[in-house]
């Protein structure tokens, strides 16, 4: 070690003073003296924190509880000069509102309708994320057809009566899908039946779905432009979800694709969507879809956004998905492969199903983003929570100071116990998953 | 995923479908699917199809009044909420000077006033709703000028409200002209004619002035309320209206400066001048039946007139009705449903309402004012 | 499962047909994505062309010329409603939301790695406010956050009559925070040049001090020595000549005028409520990342930096926190990213920048959608994709580093 006067002197001269023996004392006291106040450094660092706590949250208790304004029916209680109280939160605005903010101006009779969509969804969101739910195949079909399809006819009325010629397109269309798929049978030499039962039924799902949006169910029409609150924050997240899944799964195989222009169009559409933000997304399906139709078609109010936000949740939803493809060891392809599967079976049978799972936690983090992100539609005019809080805070029956922090107050709860709620949910998957990779 | 699941969801989506059928990886498990792109013109017309009659409120620039009858109602640009000219209550049932003419022209189409969809439009979303034929007609306090009447594509056909821009200030403040808001930071509404008048007003007289704009009145107005602004900047009307809305009304006063013209009516899309006749004319039915005092009550009575002016305007005479594709009888059924404009005005701006605004410029010109029924005949 | 069956019976037939090329298919596929391709395109084209014939709406960027006609609240250029165009309005939007972004950056990356090292820490009561203070920003949507920090900064504020003096030329009211102004008069370039050779000083004296200290083990006060030299240097210089009567910089304070302060700087609040939003906002994700990427150093580095010695501090410092920015950086970076679009969410709040002006005034002014969106998107774009570009090329020589 000669070169040891050459080397960097890091090497301490001096013994550095042995440490006091480890504190095996138990104990609410030790507990405290441990974490709290174990050094000089520490102990300052708590009574910093204790101080900060000290000045932030007696107020918030007190302006969120204690001196919050539970009841009145206008702006005389929350107004010091009409003898209310304006240190408080005024919760009895509300309150008042509480419809507005669920419904919207959603017709009042027909608001029944609105809570069996709630309800709808919720079941929905219980099977599919319940890993214990029974038959969550069935639960698939349920959330992304059964469920909107009947949710579109319930929210609407539907009762779209179409026109005969429309029908007629349609037996046109799906004759054509099913000959197309006997034509390629027939060319590939396969048998004739399955390619036909294919074909059929894929024409009969969208013929259903246009029958059940077609029939009269008694439901009166209530437009969407009298849709509001948490129904359309609900419905923006919803159709986000169910379709940028299936989007998002077919954009990360293209991605992942041999192919080169189907890569390349893969990976411009979904790093051209995250590298611009979503309400510029907004804008322009806002102001520039009219333009891309032809001049006689406009496409509904709220609809626009809702494909903005779906389009915008599938790039991000491609890129998790992706990464859950790429995770799956190539042993994987290569069992399937050497199994005689072709490329649709690989995928859906065996790197698919296990991909997705491993992803879930991903996925219901882009979902958390997305559901934050359906705040951004109310800038576009659309009355979801924030729109119908934004537009009450100017009622004048509840002019008041602590008004507007109310609304904000309420909103930031709403939307704190979802993304929360769904957070934990996937730390729980997360945990799961990862106990199951432990040998 | 099950491909089911997929192909529904574009066929239900039909915009969406169609962007799925060219996006996807024809590869994929849904690759049966990519095929349909094969026969492109068929999917995108039974998608663009099924768009249009699941979504869509079509209406073809030709025949705007052949749409609407088909349709069974009138789609009418609105705002989202202007008091006295178009705001809807927590139920959804809207009032306003400009929603009554909508109502006007539904009653005079269909005999019907309930019979019109209120689409609420932003300004910036207004003309481009117009142009794309998702509103009939846009009656949402628009100022006309030539620009949008020539580079828009637009037509005014009447203006139902002169106006002008004005300013509001808290009276704590001591300013009684707008000639002293030299400094001042003033809240404005972007994408408005407004916002460009205030900045050539502070030039021409040679100010400074600091501008916050934002994209809705709401947005402004609370800013303002808040107290970030020193003054408010809207047209004259919408500053009543808006007054309503603070915390404290009695605190603010309009300054008597009127910067502008704002003539305020209803717009069409250019080129179809039946549907353009039919909204002047649904207009003048209503001032010249206030001109002649034919009212909501009384207006059956009037049937039986011997006064000619009357007798035309009621249709008992002449088929003036008919030549704008509407009944002989269109008058009655407007100012049945609606009452004359004198009627609109009080009930809904004027001494009957919140906002108290006097007729001023807007009495008819035998009364001094600028409104001026075109004569029947 | 009908596809299993489809597809089983597909490849049972052994002879073989140019169909079953993957080659051959593979091309087909191609072919028929690029014609939907095209073919959306071409109709949307022609609509748009259409559309926008019939509704008389000029096309072409030659309106970026036109005089604008309206005023902006901040401007970092010279912009005036009588000679500014649309192009200069577009660049004063950029310049708004490049500012923002910036300065957010700077405090949010501060901000972030304090309560991602602050969850770490061994304190209870620290670790756990971090966490709620992550849990909490990060459920609730930022516009809600805007909105809220908007009210509450407007709220707090008192009116400009009653503005709070805070000394120094500091001035809070509802107009904003106003401070004295800087006046630069032309000797200015002096202090410049001394600031120039000061960092240029530090330089090579590190580089000597590092060279040194290989060589030697012996350290050398390099932080004392960089403060003296980049700071210290021009303050003297500073005051010399202020001495000898040739001051440099002169202060403009804000004065009481009719409504407002005049004169000095202003920093609007909308300014400061969007970068308040944004900071603590987009701190809470970075403390998240800083978390993951402390973690992913393993426990035997701390251990082993113990054992040498090093005390809590020096080994965060020296050991931690050097192996941890590389797992840290990819992922801060895109959350840089974040914040940079989310600025966009000032048009919700007011504040001038390239969404609110360009894709609302300027849109709403001249009706030209496509163009708009279009320059929008494409700054927005270029930001990311040339960040991203920045960052494989760091990824590519910290994976070199690696092996």
């Amino acid at each position: 070690m000669s070169t040891a006067v050459d080397m960097p002197r890091f090497v301490r001269a001096r013994q550095v003073e042995a440490l006091p023996p480890p504190n095996l004392a138990r104990g609410p006291i030790a507990w405290i003296r441990e974490n709290l106040f174990s050094g000089p450094f520490n102990t300052i660092l708590t009574l910093v924190v204790f101080y900060l706590l000290y000045v932030s949250v007696p107020p918030l208790v007190k302006f969120l509880f204690i001196d919050a304004v539970w009841t009145g029916t206008d702006r005389a209680a929350c107004r010091a000069d009409t003898g209310g109280s304006e240190s408080g939160a005024c919760w009895a605005f509300i309150w008042d509102k509480i419809n507005y903010f669920i419904y919207g101006s959603y017709t009042i009779s027909e608001r029944w309708r609105v809570n069996i969509f709630f309800i709808l969804l919720a079941v929905g969101v219980v099977w599919l994320l319940w890993l214990k739910a029974p038959r969550r195949d069935l639960g698939a079909v349920y959330f992304f057809w059964v469920f909107p399809v009947v949710s579109y006819v319930l929210l609407t009325g539907g009762n779209e009566n179409f026109s005969g010629r429309f029908w007629l397109g349609f037996a046109i269309f799906g004759a054509l899908v099913i000959a197309l798929f006997a034509f390629f049978a027939a060319l590939l030499k396969t048998s004739m039946r399955p390619a036909l039962i294919l074909g059929g039924g894929i024409v009969a799902v969208i013929g259903i779905t246009l029958a059940l949006v077609d029939l009269d169910f008694g439901l009166a029409h209530v437009p969407t432009s009298l849709w509001g609150g948490i129904l359309v924050t609900l419905l923006v997240a919803t159709v986000g979800i169910v379709v940028s899944l299936p989007f998002g799964i077919v954009l990360a195989l293209g991605r992942r694709s041999k192919l080169p222009i189907v890569r390349l169009a893969s990976v411009i559409f979904i790093e051209f969507v995250r590298g611009v933000p979503l309400i510029t997304v907004l804008i322009m399906a806002n102001t520039m879809l009219p333009l891309f139709l032809p001049g006689d078609m406009t496409v509904d109010r709220l609809l626009r956004p809702l494909i903005g936000t779906a389009l915008f949740a599938s790039a991000y939803m491609a890129e998790v998905v992706r990464g859950g493809l790429q995770a799956m060891p190539k042993g994987q392809y290569e069992g399937a492969m050497s199994l005689g599967l072709n490329y649709p079976q690989m995928m859906s049978l065996i790197i698919l199903p296990q991909a997705l799972r491993i992803v879930i936690p991903g996925i219901v983090n882009t979902f958390i983003g997305l559901f934050k992100d359906t705040s951004l539609v109310a800038i576009v005019g659309i009355f979801d929570l924030v729109k119908t809080i934004e537009a009450s805070r100017i009622d004048p029956n509840w002019a008041a100071p602590t008004i507007g922090i109310t609304g904000y107050a309420f909103a930031a709860l709403f939307y704190f116990v979802f993304c929360f709620g769904m957070s934990r949910y996937s730390l729980g998957v997360e945990r799961r998953l990862a106990a199951g990779q432990k040998r | 995923m099950d491909p089911d699941a997929v192909s529904t969801e574009a066929a239900r989506n039909g915009l969406t479908g169609a962007r799925l059928g060219d996006n996807q990886d024809p590869s994929s498990h849904v690759e049966l699917l990519g095929e349909h792109t094969n026969m492109k013109k068929a999917l995108v017309s039974i998608a663009f199809g099924l768009t249009a009659s699941l979504f869509a409120t079509g209406a073809s620039a030709q025949a705007t009044l052949n749409s609407v009858k088909q349709k069974g109602f009138l789609t009418c640009g609105s705002n989202t909420g202007l008091a006295g000219f178009g705001q809807p209550d927590a139920q959804g049932n809207w009032t306003g000077l400009d929603v009554d003419l909508c109502r006007a022209i539904a009653a005079a189409i269909f005999d019907d006033p309930t019979k019109v969809r209120f689409i609420p439009l932003a300004a910036k979303d207004r003309f481009t709703a117009l142009q794309s034929g998702e509103v009939d007609v846009l009656s949402r306090n628009s100022t006309a000028t030539m620009s949008r009447d020539t580079q828009l594509g637009l037509d005014f056909p009447v203006i139902n409200y002169y106006d002008g821009q004005g300013f509001m200030v808290r009276k704590k403040l001591g300013v009684s002209s707008a000639k002293e808001l030299n400094g001042a930071s003033i809240c404005t509404q972007q994408g408005t004619t407004t916002e460009l008048n205030l900045a050539d007003y502070f030039r021409a007289n040679n100010m400074k002035y600091e501008v916050v704009a934002f994209a809705t009145s709401d947005e402004t107005f609370k800013a303002y309320d808040a107290g970030r602004c020193d003054a408010f900047t809207t047209d004259a009307s919408g500053l009543y209206a808006e007054r309503l809305r603070a915390s404290a009304p009695d605190d603010h006063i309009v300054l008597p400066e009127i910067i502008s013209k704002e003539p305020l009516g209803p717009a069409v899309r250019h080129g179809d001048n039946q549907w353009g006749d039919i909204v002047r004319w649904t207009h003048n039915a209503m001032l010249n039946a206030e001109e002649l005092g034919v009212t909501k009550a009384n207006v059956d009575q009037m049937k039986t007139s011997e006064n000619p002016e009357i007798k035309r305007l009621l249709g008992t005479e002449g088929k003036f009705g008919e030549a704008v594709g509407l009944t002989n009888d269109w008058a009655v059924r407007v100012i049945k449903h609606v009452g004359n404009y004198g009627e609109s005005f009080e009930k809904n701006v004027g001494e009957g309402s919140r906002l108290k605004i006097k007729r001023g410029q807007n009495a008819l010109w035998t009364k001094g004012g600028l409104q001026y029924g075109i004569p029947v005949r | 499962m009908n596809s299993v069956q489809t597809a089983v019976s597909q490849t049972s037939p052994p002879k073989k047909s140019f169909l079953y090329d993957p080659k051959v298919r593979g091309a087909f596929y191609q072919v028929v994505l690029v014609v939907a391709i095209i073919a959306l395109f071409y109709v949307a084209a022609t609509n748009a062309i259409e559309n926008l014939q019939r509704a008389k709406i000029a096309s072409g960027f030659g309106f970026l010329n036109n005089t604008a006609g309206f005023d902006i609240s901040q401007t970092l250029i010279q912009f005036s409603a009588a000679g500014g165009t649309y192009g200069d309005a577009f660049i004063v939007g950029l310049l708004n939301t490049l500012i923002v972004s910036a300065i957010g950056i700077f405090f949010t990356t501060f901000l972030g790695f304090l309560i991602g090292i602050a969850r770490l820490s061994k304190n209870w009561m620290v670790a756990k406010v971090a966490m709620v203070y992550v849990e909490v920003l990060r459920n609730v949507p930022l516009l809600v956050q805007l909105l809220f920090w908007y009210i509450a900064v407007l709220g707090a504020l008192p009116q400009p009559r009653n503005s709070l003096e805070m000394g120094a030329g500091f001035y809070l009211n509802s107009r904003g925070l106003f401070m004295a102004k800087p006046i630069w008069a032309s000797n200015i370039g002096i202090l410049v040049a001394v600031l120039l050779i000061g960092l240029i000083g530090t330089f090579i004296y590190r580089r000597w001090a590092r060279k040194q200290q290989e060589q030697t083990g012996r350290q050398y006060p390099v932080g004392k020595v960089t403060l003296a030299l980049v700071l210290g240097l021009p303050i003297l210089t500073w005051i010399v000549l202020a001495l000898i009567g040739a001051n440099p910089i002169s202060f403009e304070l804000p004065r009481k005028g009719t409504f407002n302060l005049t004169g000095g700087m202003q920093i609007l609040p909308e300014f400061v409520a969007l970068l308040l939003g944004l900071v603590t906002y987009t701190a809470a994700f970075i403390a998240e990342v800083v978390r993951a990427g402390i973690l992913a150093v393993s426990k035997g580095q701390t251990e082993a930096a113990g054992s040498l010695g090093l005390t809590p501090g020096q080994t965060l410092r020296l050991v931690v926190i050097p192996q941890a920015m590389r797992v840290i950086i990819p992922p801060l970076t895109s959350q840089y990213l974040n914040l940079t679009k989310n600025s966009s969410l000032a048009v919700a709040i007011g504040y001038p920048d390239l969404v609110q002006v360009f894709m609302g005034t300027v849109l709403n002014q001249t009706g030209q959608a496509i163009e708009v969106v279009v320059i929008t998107m494409g700054v927005y774009l270029t930001i990311s994709l040339l960040t991203s570009f920045i960052m494989n090329i760091y990824n590519r020589r910290v994976a070199i580093v690696e092996r």
